[in-house]
């Protein structure tokens, strides 16, 4: 079955990273084409490319992009996540509770320990993810569900609608690399987190394939007992990667509500979390596939905001807040093609040893 | 093909003990599986360990291996007691295992499957080119070909089993214990890997070789010792022993090894494929372009190293696979592609399906919902909107007295049955109503030999009454014992067809190997 | 789970009854626990709790009032879990059987109760069957998991359903078709003509319809249809193990999306019944949650639908109590949410009851859950 004919640098991109790659560099090209040329003249272009519409694009792919990171430690380990929502809200209302309550410190300071609380929280949902999936044999999706009911509620039970977050926050530009026309203010213009979502992808990568720790995490969830007659503790690596997972997923109800919001509301993860695990599965469990899909998806949503604040009223303005949930459906069904999750999702691993 | 002597010639393991098992036993809720077991395993030796299917042999080495933690009795090395608690700890004694099961990962490449667990790390990042040439030189020196960056699912088992031998040198056994090797091999194959052995057995490796085949035990082994029911009921020396002696210890009572049969007498074509093409579930071609006729009153056995297509060629003629090509005629009328409900009624077809737990039962399901699997639509179980639990029940009793059915009640799950009533139960429900043409995938894999030969029987008759069988194993013996045309099947074909008397074992496994038996004549 | 029929039923009711049981009365503990910590005062808020719930004929009209929707969207969830099959969607499902049987509900006038009524409950079950079966038909054919698709449907039912009801705005957008002209600025429909409401069976101040026997109805067809059909059986097969069901000659692909689509006529007709029975007009606040709440019920009712019937009693009990704790204790109504997620959380893990009861583990039964899941597709 093994085929050495040569593959095409093209497939190979396809086949490690999905149709996201093609879409996504399709995106970056049309934006560029758009915005040095006279065509940026044009509104509906302007609307559909330009650099707001990319800088839209970016604010809404970092929560995704975090998400989907989060999804894929999980996963990769053999965990299944659909908690991503209620981790995300969970450290979204960590980072908020944080803030309003170091409102007097040092904006830096209090923005950061913000950070460091939603973290931790959403590294804690995710260790009890992982509790409930392990150690008490709870189908994990249904776990998953606990997770987002569980956020939902305590939230909306502790929530204090008189606190008020002062300040979050602001851009960074990087000297030098800001100045390049469109790359510049849409890449290298924006506040630390999306930095930091962009940084985590690289390292998410390099980490699962280049690394001890990442070829243990694959084989855990790719075939448990393989990794266990090997000697390696299958279930400590589901433990530590659910939780880092957690955590991701809290960083990015950190950049919500420290970055992009400054204010906490319930339920404003407002999907978010479902949208990323769909982007995990276009992006086929890969970094890179997922920040290519997370950007399609992030698109859709900086696509709506443009043609609302542009005016556009033939069109019922709720069919064009469909556009990300119909363009996730469309992905997971048509576009994705063939993906393999790991082999081993899902399952409870016991050690036989253990009867 | 080389001589097939055997190796008295080595010198036979002698000296201290490398291994020791002493009063072993291991309890399971309900189970013995292992009692009072002592063994000893010298340097330099082949210890062939022989038991039929759930003898306890498996739960042995997996005490031995530190998967299992043993109720009683203590394992030393070299002399001295030690305990593990896992297989790093076996691995750390220089205890090395390949599963019957392989445990690699299939979308790893070698490289990574081989230094799993014991990476080779350089600066933070995996040093995959320093374990790649450790793998060539190990490679080299035990002449186990195989390339370090291909990925596992796209190897053939036999160099799979390669790379698992590989990872155990890899970490330094010592100890090698090699659980059912042989049952995924050509005979060719087969001949290889003892080769294998021989040489590692030569530089001062011990092995423990565990299988239910009594060839295979006499061709390669110094030592064998015998496991039934989880005791170790006897040793036997491969120099004075016998096949009939080794049946008699591992099964307890006296079996035939041969099966009693008359010559065939085939009538009219039922099933008939030409050309049938199918692809695997990942869309690769698995079958390319299989023609073969089986009669009434014939046993056509499928022969044939697994994933040649075999699973494919029984899922497109039972309508469970799209044939994207040719033709399936039962019983003359055009069944490609009808739906797996139409082929049963119309085609008066029956299928014993290869894995039982996949297909053939609802582990969940009472024995007796289990016995209506493929009927519970029609009268008496079904009125069309509600069924009939009487009739249902009624038609278990009847069945499972009929087939020996071992069940506390027909209430019972299916699940908890042994693996060999589970498979009497598959069998109850296929062969108990009319049919014209039975379709067997491994129908006695992972049962007792009691079940076996049952089942076998019940084939035999089944032929005799006039029903054509298309038999898929990947057992020989099985095909070799049941067969009276054997078809063998290779990388989607069926690349020749012969009369069981003109069938050799040699012959069929230079079949099985992709090897045409002209080219070998030209040779 | 095996066949319904056995000589030892009793025996298996109370077990099948015990760790749910003990699964609410952990959740309640543990929601004390909360209570403490942010300073609330667990005894007042239970006491309001049981008050409002059942402490007058009001009381529980609102309990009961409450428990019609839950039982229908618990076993929305509890039939699509028989066949392995993850509903996500019920409150998608719940709008838009509500926004189909309001649009039958609101026109039409002058045609018999007996008619119009039936046409409206229809109208919303097949409302609720479409958008249950898109996901199975996705299923099917693509591959694409129901959870991803349900769940983004969910948000597509929302915004269709804000969109019927649309007042429109004030840069000239066009209001939606259902929007009631004399609202205003207030996006709703009108209301639904008497000949499609529910009737009465205690009028106002109790205000409990004759929805209470559909529900129970479809509850005892939903048993009969799993335990009882052949059709049931085949679910029950594919749900067990897909293979073996296309093994038997089932149609496999056929039975998820008729599953699917029934899963989705329960839901839809949760949200008719609430239309055309309590609220008599449609707006955007109105569905939505009890879809979600459909999963718990079906898990505590450990998704057999008698238990279905119970574990909706009891969410009802929860609900219908809430507003009195809040107005008597003081305790936010949103702890009933988190005692909601406990319940979930203890029931689909027995072994956390069992260690905190300290219970022996009976059967190995017991530590398997209702779905084996991954997002391996069709």
């Amino acid at each position: 079955m093994s085929k050495n004919a040569p593959v095409s640098a093209f497939h190979r991109l396809r086949r490690r990273y999905g149709n996201t790659m093609i879409v996504a560099l399709a995106l970056i090209v049309m934006a560029i084409l758009v915005n040095v040329t006279p065509l940026k003249e044009q509104t509906w272009l302007r609307v559909l490319f330009g650099v707001s519409a990319l800088n839209f694009t970016l604010r809404w792919t970092v929560p995704l992009v975090l998400g989907a990171l989060s999804g894929i430690l999980c996963e990769r380990s053999g965990i299944i996540n659909i908690g991503i929502e209620g981790m995300m809200l969970a450290g979204a209302f960590a980072g908020f509770v944080a803030k309003t309550s170091t409102n007097h410190w040092p904006l830096a300071a209090s923005l950061i320990f913000s950070v460091v609380a939603a973290v931790a929280v959403g590294g804690l949902m995710g260790a009890v993810h992982a509790l409930f999936s392990i150690r008490f044999r709870m189908d994990q999706i249904i776990s998953g569900t606990v997770i987002i009911i569980l956020a939902l509620g305590t939230t909306s039970y502790l929530y204090n609608r008189d606190a008020i977050a002062e300040g979050k926050f602001s851009s960074i530009p990087i000297p030098g690399l800001a100045q390049i026309p469109v790359i510049g203010p849409v890449l290298f213009d924006n506040p630390p987190i999306t930095y930091l979502a962009l940084i985590m992808v690289a390292v998410v990568h390099l980490g699962l394939f280049y690394t001890r720790w990442g070829l243990r995490t694959r084989a855990v969830g790719e075939h448990p007992r393989a990794a266990d007659t090997v000697g390696i503790n299958v279930n400590r690596y589901r433990y530590i990667n659910t939780s880092l997972g957690g955590m991701l997923a809290g960083l990015a109800g950190a950049f919500l509500v420290l970055e992009a919001v400054g204010q906490f509301q319930e339920g404003m993860t407002a999907g978010r979390g479902f949208i990323s695990l769909a982007a995990m599965i276009f992006g086929n469990w890969n970094p890179i596939g997922a920040l290519g899909a997370a950007t399609l998806f992030g698109y859709t949503q900086a696509l709506q905001n443009e043609l609302l604040l542009a005016g556009v009223t033939q069109v019922p303005r709720q069919f064009i807040s469909m556009l990300p949930y119909v363009v996730t459906i469309v992905a997971v069904s048509g576009l994705v093609g063939r993906v393999r999750p790991p082999a081993a999702e899902g399952k409870v691993y016991e050690t036989e040893g253990s009867a | 093909m080389t001589a097939a002597q055997p190796a008295q010639a080595q010198k036979p393991g002698a000296g201290p003990p490398k291994l020791e098992v002493l009063g072993i036993t291991k309890l399971f809720p309900g189970v013995v599986a292992n009692k009072d077991i002592d063994l000893a395993l010298h340097e330099g030796e082949i210890l062939a360990l022989l038991g039929e299917n759930g003898a306890g042999k498996s739960t042995l080495m997996n005490i031995i291996y530190g998967l299992y933690q043993p109720t009683e009795g203590q394992i030393r090395v070299d002399g001295s007691p030690v305990e593990m608690h896992s297989p790093r700890d076996a691995i750390d004694l220089g205890i090395g295992m390949v599963h019957q099961h392989f445990q690699l990962v299939p979308v790893m490449s070698v490289v990574d499957n081989i230094m799993l667990g014991s990476e080779s790390v350089d600066r933070g990042l995996l040093d995959r080119q320093s374990v790649s040439a450790q793998i060539q030189e190990l490679s080299e020196r035990y002449n186990m070909a195989v390339d370090p960056n291909s990925i596992i699912e796209d190897l053939p088992v036999g160099v799979q089993q390669r790379v698992e031998i590989l990872k155990a040198l890899y970490r330094n056994a010592e100890i090698l214990i090699l659980d059912e090797p042989t049952s995924v091999l050509t005979p060719q194959e087969i001949e290889g890997l003892f080769e294998v052995m021989e040489l590692l057995r030569s530089q001062g490796k011990s092995i423990i070789f565990i299988t239910h085949k009594l060839k295979e035990v006499l061709r390669v082994a110094d030592r064998i010792a015998v496991l039934r029911r989880g005791e170790m009921v006897g040793e036997a020396d491969p120099a004075t022993t016998s096949q009939e002696n080794l049946a008699a210890l591992m099964v307890g009572r006296r079996v035939t090894l041969e099966m009693e049969k008359e010559p065939a007498s085939a009538g009219d074509v039922l099933l008939q494929l030409r050309d049938v093409e199918a692809h695997t579930d990942l869309g690769e071609p698995a079958l390319r372009g299989v023609s073969l006729d089986v009669r009434a009153g014939e046993i056509v056995g499928v022969a044939g190293v697994q994933g040649n297509g075999q699973t494919e060629l029984v899922e497109v003629v039972t309508g469970l696979r799209p044939a994207t090509g040719g033709s399936v005629l039962i019983n003359g009328v055009d069944m490609t592609n009808a739906s797996p409900r139409r082929i049963t009624e119309e085609g008066a077809i029956c299928h014993v399906p290869e894995d039982r737990h996949m297909y053939g039962m609802v582990d969940a399901y009472s024995v007796a919902d289990n016995l209506v699997l493929s009927a519970y639509y029609k009268k008496p179980f079904s009125s069309g909107l509600t069924m009939n639990e009487q009739a249902i029940a009624q038609h278990a009793e009847e069945l499972v007295a009929r087939f020996d059915v071992r069940t506390p009640s027909v209430r019972t799950s299916g699940a908890s049955l042994s693996g060999g009533n589970q498979q009497k139960m598959v069998v109850a429900r296929e062969f108990g109503r009319p049919i014209r043409l039975l379709v067997a995938a491994q129908p006695t894999r992972g049962i007792d030999v009691g079940s076996i030969e049952f089942i076998h029987s019940q084939i035999v008759a089944k032929r005799d009454e006039g029903i054509a069988v298309l038999l898929v194993s990947y057992e020989l013996d099985e095909i070799m014992a049941l067969s009276d045309r054997i078809a063998v099947m290779f990388h989607g074909r069926i690349s020749a067809v012969l009369p069981r008397s003109q069938a050799t074992r040699e012959k069929i496994g230079l079949l099985m190997a992709g090897v045409s038996v002209e080219d070998e004549a030209n040779s | 789970m095996a066949t319904a029929s056995s000589t030892t039923g009793i025996t298996r009711t109370l077990r099948a009854l015990l760790i749910p049981s003990l699964a609410l009365l952990a959740a309640l503990l543990a929601g004390a626990v909360v209570m403490i910590l942010s300073g609330d005062d667990p005894m007042a808020a239970y006491s309001g709790l049981f008050k409002g719930a059942f402490g007058d004929g009001k009381g529980w009209a609102r309990t009961v009032r409450k428990t019609i929707p839950f039982v229908l969207t618990g076993l929305s969830v509890a039939l699509a879990f028989k066949v392995s099959l993850f509903n996500i969607g019920a409150s998608g499902q719940f709008v838009m059987g509500s926004v189909f049987a309001v649009a039958v509900g609101i026109n039409f006038e002058g045609l018999p109760v007996y008619i119009h009524l039936p046409l409206a409950l229809l109208a919303g079950i097949a409302g609720g069957m479409l958008w249950g079966a898109i996901p199975g038909i996705l299923k099917v054919y693509t591959g694409a998991h129901e959870v991803i698709v349900t769940i983004m449907l969910n948000y597509v039912a929302s915004l269709f359903g804000g969109w019927t009801v649309y007042a429109g705005g004030t840069q000239g957008q066009t209001p939606g078709p259902l929007w009631d002209r004399t609202a205003g600025a207030i996006s709703e429909t009108p209301d639904v003509l008497h000949s499609a409401q529910i009737p009465w069976l205690f009028g106002p101040p109790y205000r409990v319809h004759y929805g209470v026997f559909l529900a129970l109805a479809a509850a005892i067809l939903v048993w009969w249809l799993i335990f009882k059909t052949p059709l049931g059986f085949e679910m029950r097969t594919v749900g067990h193990n897909m293979r073996a069901a296309r093994y038997a000659g089932i149609r496999v692909n056929f039975t998820i999306i008729l599953t699917m689509a029934l899963a989705g006529g329960l839901a839809g007709l949760a949200g008719a019944i609430e239309t055309l029975g309590l609220n008599h007009k449609f707006a955007p606040e109105f569905g939505g949650a009890v879809g979600f709440d459909g999963i718990t019920v079906a898990l505590l009712g450990q998704t057999h639908p008698i238990g279905v019937l119970l574990a909706a009693f009891m969410f009802g009990a929860l609900d219908g109590g809430a507003a009195t704790m809040q107005f008597e204790s003081g305790v936010p109504a949103d702890i009933i949410q988190i005692i909601q997620a406990l319940v979930l959380a203890f029931v689909a893990a027995p072994l956390i009851i069992r260690m905190i009861f300290r219970l022996r583990q009976q059967t190995d039964q017991d530590a398997g859950s209702a779905v084996n899941t991954s997002w391996g597709g069709a």
